[in-house]
């Protein structure tokens, strides 16, 4: 299935990117973690297990079991810190 | 409350408090108590100066994620009107950053309510500080009491 992936803040800087299409097997978020991790480099070290970040599918903030749908919009970005 | 009298924006302006407060209370007297909260821009924090900030924001789920918490203080207290204005862009130390107002019959709703929707705001909508401090620019951590003051809410 293909997803529309987005990185914001913290995370868009360190990857050099905003937003990338994505071919996903696999159907939950740890998959896709699971994927971008195996890039290695800055993915691999800030999608590590214990690093603190946080995933929406269809922007709704999500747990890592979370199903992900075909087409969705999925956005991985660190701890939230406005107000 | 009203369906639409909810009041939810994301803009680089500023706001003025006063007439935010005014308009929730314009031609209605059935409103007992406003209880409104205010975020500045600080000049300092974590042990350095800050001369200016740059908020981030993810357009489109912002905005939801903020209806969503008002919907939530909403089913949880008996409230007449909520306004929540959240600046994105550069802001410099004393510029208002955040305004939460929420009013209802009597004060104890409005108090709880608007305190809840700012714990609930600092934890789960799409925001990001940047700060501009004398070692350069850096990104705002997420604070551990931030998620205890969100937690509180949750206890029985």
């Amino acid at each position: 299935m293909t997803l529309r992936v987005l990185y914001f803040a913290r995370l868009r800087e360190r990857f050099g990117v905003a937003e990338e299409p994505i071919e996903l097997a696999g159907g939950c978020v740890a998959d896709l973690i699971a994927l971008l991790q195996a890039r290695g480099g800055v993915w691999a070290e800030e999608l590590a297990a214990g690093r603190a970040f946080r995933v929406a599918v269809n922007q709704d903030i999500v747990a890592l079991d979370a199903a992900i749908p075909d087409q969705a919009e999925v956005a991985i970005f660190p701890p939230v810190t406005g107000g | 409350m009203k369906p639409g009298s909810m009041k939810i924006r994301v803009q680089s302006e500023p706001f003025d408090l006063g007439a935010e407060v005014n308009a929730m209370s314009h031609g209605r007297t059935d409103i007992g108590a406003i209880a409104s909260f205010v975020g500045l821009a600080r000049d300092h924090n974590d042990g350095s100066g800050v001369s200016a900030m740059t908020l981030e924001h993810y357009p489109g789920m912002t905005e939801k994620a903020l209806a969503t918490l008002a919907d939530e203080a909403c089913a949880r207290w008996t409230l007449l009107d909520v306004t929540v204005i959240h600046r994105v862009g550069r802001l410099l130390p004393g510029d208002p950053i955040v305004l939460v107002a929420v009013a209802s019959s009597h004060r104890g709703d409005a108090f709880a309510a608007c305190e809840f929707i700012m714990d609930a705001l600092k934890t789960r909508a799409p925001f990001w500080k940047k700060e501009d401090t004398p070692q350069g620019e850096r990104w705002v951590d997420a604070r551990a009491s931030d998620d205890t003051a969100a937690a509180r809410w949750n206890a029985p």
